[in-house]
């Protein structure tokens, strides 16, 4: 198990989100706003999670600094430069520094292609050196190299996604993502689908790999738990707005914002059966655990 | 079950197989010219009627041919024109479709609608103006059928890439930089390819039934080609006395649709990996 | 707790599933009991066999692929394996209840809510179709679903996801079953609305002093839910005890392993 970290990040930002919203027109013309002002840096080599229920915005939050949704205001600068000024190829070029692992370990990997295929498809989108049959080898060298560096074996190159099991495919997942030697990973819910005891061994991978290769990890999740383990900050979304952010420890030790002590309240504690009990009342405010049966 | 059905299909295949065998050996194969005539020996009844004779295994038309040569000769025009109809349509559908699931938008759109005005008009009918303005043969009637069926194959594609294309890995392609032309090839079109396969059976089989309905009806490829649709509109005179003029050729084209679209339900059997797996 | 006696008992359970590729034992020797008025968790990862067994409670696994070479399921002291499917019926839904991790999948989306907690009603106490419906109504509302009668109206599209478990579980709760079997039933849904409906549960439970079996992988969901634990590996029965019994003194490494995979809020001491 990983212990939280205490390094104090960068300086410099590499990722900052400046009064970024977003609107979407539903039927009938209705409205939605999904993302509401918001406005957060990301300094190179720290990670920073962005936590929320359904709804909270998380989701489109992601697609807006990835650049693959439009903003309907506000701007999102990578590395100093404005996404909305770049051009379709520049855009394209600059998403080598910044991949995503998403949640779904099922639905994240085109089930007709192979391990070697799909770990490849960052390097031969932006290397001109890995495309062609020529250069197969050495694509499969580097391929090889990838698996080996999340703990898989080179050899399951030849296979197809569905002989996996999930936290190997989220293994597979990271791979892809770290081919392009990018310096920001997006990571939406990558452990919300795997059982706990794969989900540590995830999360510890992907410690590892940051502190290898020095990465800035924007980390996705509704899990407060999960955070806490991997986060050096925190910011607390809702109905798209970011209502507290701040350090890790102080965030979650010192909630300022009363959402966020909902939110603390409602997760599930390993040791909740201590108070529980002990006196034979309930953590909760609404229900008694009666001892009336029936 | 499965076994059956993979028996059934393996049948199909064999017809099928016959039939190009056919069309491409038609010279070796036919006991006669096709085309030559011979008026003493009008109407024979088939070998194992009485009358008839080892000459003509399967009788004579009304000009004296061989039926059985004609048939077989008939085999040629019928694939080129349903596997050339589906190619194309195959091909216009899917890169349509293709553009306008993925991109969305106006394109898709404009694209909709115009397939639904073309599917509010009977295509026979579309056909029928449209060789009525082109004049009639072989390649015409391919560029009819094949632009008078594209319009299922695109909205199979599209529907089917609607939802593809908010599939994980899609968007994780778009996030790592791959064009959107790459996009399409390598993650769409792969996975909407069994569905193309299936469609495209039926539509072969639909466009040898409307290309012998065009013959039949004297707007299809010209007259000295034979085809089974001529063959049956010839036939249909004599059905009441010489009945083997017309109902082989039917045969032929009833089997030939029917082993086509055995073999698309195989196909996309065996193409769903998921199905497969189970 | 309450000392009542066991509900449901399973001894020596063991399902197969036989699949074309060869035989899968899922379950390999459960045993285990559920009493009135008490919440007994039953924990394991995908693949333990946890879902096959509480499956089989009701019956509700594929027969085949599936069978049951081993064991006794006791309802009452009656074994549901020795019965026919006809009396299966009786049974499901009636005495034995399940609420499963996707309201979505697991309602009619053509039907309207209301109808469908009629349905059961309907079949298994043959009430009329208006008492049914203002039944349907007041379970509803039994469930914490606000405005029920707007609500029973609706269609399960229209209702958020924690909406939509509630009904799951009036349905469940309409045919008064004896135990309710719970698998997953929070898995889907946000933390605060999770919240909302253990403590549900919990209310039911002492209410109508139903047991209640939870299935889940969330140690966390246990520790705030469960009155004792079963904790499954490999399709058998690793460990059980009270809660304090298991998260204090675990005996076996599988299960000091799951709780030290367990992501916790508080560092721990």
């Amino acid at each position: 198990m990983t212990t939280a970290r205490t390094r104090t990040p960068a300086k410099t930002p590499l990722l900052e989100l400046d009064g970024l919203s977003k609107e979407f027109t539903g039927p009938g013309a209705s409205r939605t706003i999904a993302v509401d002002d918001v406005t957060l840096t990301v300094a190179e080599g720290e990670t920073l999670a962005l936590v929320g229920e359904s709804g909270s915005g998380k989701t489109t939050l992601t697609r807006l600094l990835l650049g693959l949704l439009d903003p309907t205001a506000g701007t999102v600068r990578f590395d100093g430069q404005d996404l909305a000024g770049l051009s379709p190829a520049e855009l394209r070029a600059i998403r080598a520094g910044m991949q995503v692992v998403l949640q779904d370990p099922y639905s994240s990997m085109n089930p007709r292609m192979k391990v070697t295929d799909i770990v490849a498809e960052p390097l031969v989108t932006h290397d001109a050196a890995y495309r062609g049959r020529r250069a197969r080898t050495r694509l499969r060298e580097r391929v090889g190299e990838l698996l080996e560096s999340v703990g898989l074996s080179a050899r399951l190159q030849d296979r197809y996604p569905h002989e996996f099991s999930g936290g190997q495919r989220q293994r597979i997942s990271i791979a892809r993502a770290l081919a392009p030697a990018p310096r920001l990973v997006v990571l939406d819910e990558p452990t919300s689908a795997l059982d706990v005891s794969v989900q540590s061994q995830v999360l510890d991978l992907l410690v590892e790999l940051q502190r290898q290769h020095g990465l800035t990890y924007v980390f996705v999740s509704h899990n407060l738990a999960v955070v806490r383990q991997i986060a050096d900050r925190v910011a607390v979304l809702r109905y798209g707005k970011v209502v507290e952010c701040g350090e890790t420890a102080a965030v979650l030790g010192a909630p300022r914002h009363p959402y966020t002590r909902e939110l603390l309240a409602a997760a599930p504690r390993p040791d909740a059966y201590r108070t529980r009990t002990g006196t034979s009342t309930s953590t909760s405010t609404s229900t008694s655990t009666g001892t009336s049966g029936g | 079950m499965t076994v059956v059905r993979n028996r059934l299909a393996l049948v199909a295949l064999g017809v099928l197989a016959l039939l190009v065998i056919a069309a491409v050996f038609s010279p070796l194969l036919a006991p006669d010219d096709p085309a030559k005539q011979q008026l003493l020996a009008r109407l024979e009844p088939p070998a194992w009627e009485g009358g008839g004779s080892l000459a003509h295994p399967l009788g004579t038309d009304q000009l004296g041919r061989d039926v059985l040569s004609r048939v077989i000769y008939g085999s040629r025009v019928s694939l080129l024109v349903g596997i050339g109809a589906a190619l194309l349509a195959g091909v216009v559908g899917a890169v349509c479709g293709l553009f306008a699931g993925f991109r969305g938008g106006w394109p898709d759109r404009v694209l909709m609608r115009f397939a639904d005005i073309q599917l509010a008009f009977p295509s026979l009918l579309l056909a029928l103006v449209i060789v009525g303005f082109l004049g009639s043969g072989l390649w015409n009637v391919v560029l009819v059928l094949g632009f008078t069926g594209w319009v299922a194959y695109a909205r199979v594609v599209r529907s089917e890439v609607l939802s593809l294309r908010t599939r994980d890995y899609v968007t994780q392609a778009r996030a790592t930089g791959v064009t959107d032309l790459t996009i399409m090839r390598r993650h769409l079109l792969p996975n909407v390819l069994p569905h193309l396969a299936t469609i495209a059976t039926l539509h072969i089989a639909a466009a040898i039934v409307a290309e012998a309905s065009l013959s039949y009806l004297g707007l299809g490829v010209p007259k000295e080609t034979v085809t089974w649709g001529s063959m049956l509109a010839d036939g249909q005179l004599y059905l009441g006395t010489s009945w083997w003029v017309a109902v082989f050729p039917g045969l032929a084209l009833m089997l030939t649709s029917l082993a086509i679209n055995i073999t698309g339900d195989a196909l996309r059997d065996v193409a769903d990996p998921k199905a497969y797996r189970r | 707790m309450t000392t009542h006696a066991p509900v449901l008992e399973i001894r020596d359970l063991h399902v197969d599933f036989r699949l074309a590729t060869g035989t899968v034992h899922a379950v390999r020797g459960v045993s285990l009991t559920a009493h009135a008025g008490e919440t007994l968790a039953v924990v394991g990862e995908s693949g333990s066999g946890k879902s096959a067994t509480m499956l089989a409670a009701l019956r509700l696994n594929p027969e085949p692929p599936c069978a049951y070479p081993g064991g006794e399921i006791l309802l009452d002291g009656r074994d549901l394996l020795a019965l026919p499917e006809k009396r299966l019926r009786e049974v499901r839904g009636n005495d034995v209840a399940m609420v499963f991790q996707d309201p979505m999948t697991s309602l009619d989306p053509l039907q309207r809510v209301g109808n469908q907690v009629a349905e059961v009603l309907r079949r298994h106490r043959g009430a009329t179709r208006a008492g049914a419906r203002t039944e349907a109504v007041r379970a509803l509302a039994e469930v914490g679903i606000p405005d029920p009668e707007l609500r029973a109206r609706q269609y399960p599209h229209e209702l958020s996801g924690g909406l939509r478990q509630r009904v799951m579980i009036a349905t469940a709760l309409v045919g008064r079953p004896r135990v309710l079997i719970a698998d997953e039933p929070t898995t889907a849904l946000d933390v605060t609305v999770q919240r909302q409906i253990l403590d549900l549960l919990a209310d039911l439970r002492a209410r109508h002093g139903m047991a209640v079996v939870l299935v889940t992988h969330d140690l966390g969901v246990v520790a705030e839910t469960a009155d004792r634990v079963v904790v499954m590996n490999a399709g058998r029965v690793v460990e059980h005890g009270t809660v304090a019994e298991v998260f204090e003194a675990p005996r076996r490494q599988y299960t000091r392993d799951l709780l030290a995979a367990t992501p916790r809020l508080e560092p721990t001491s």
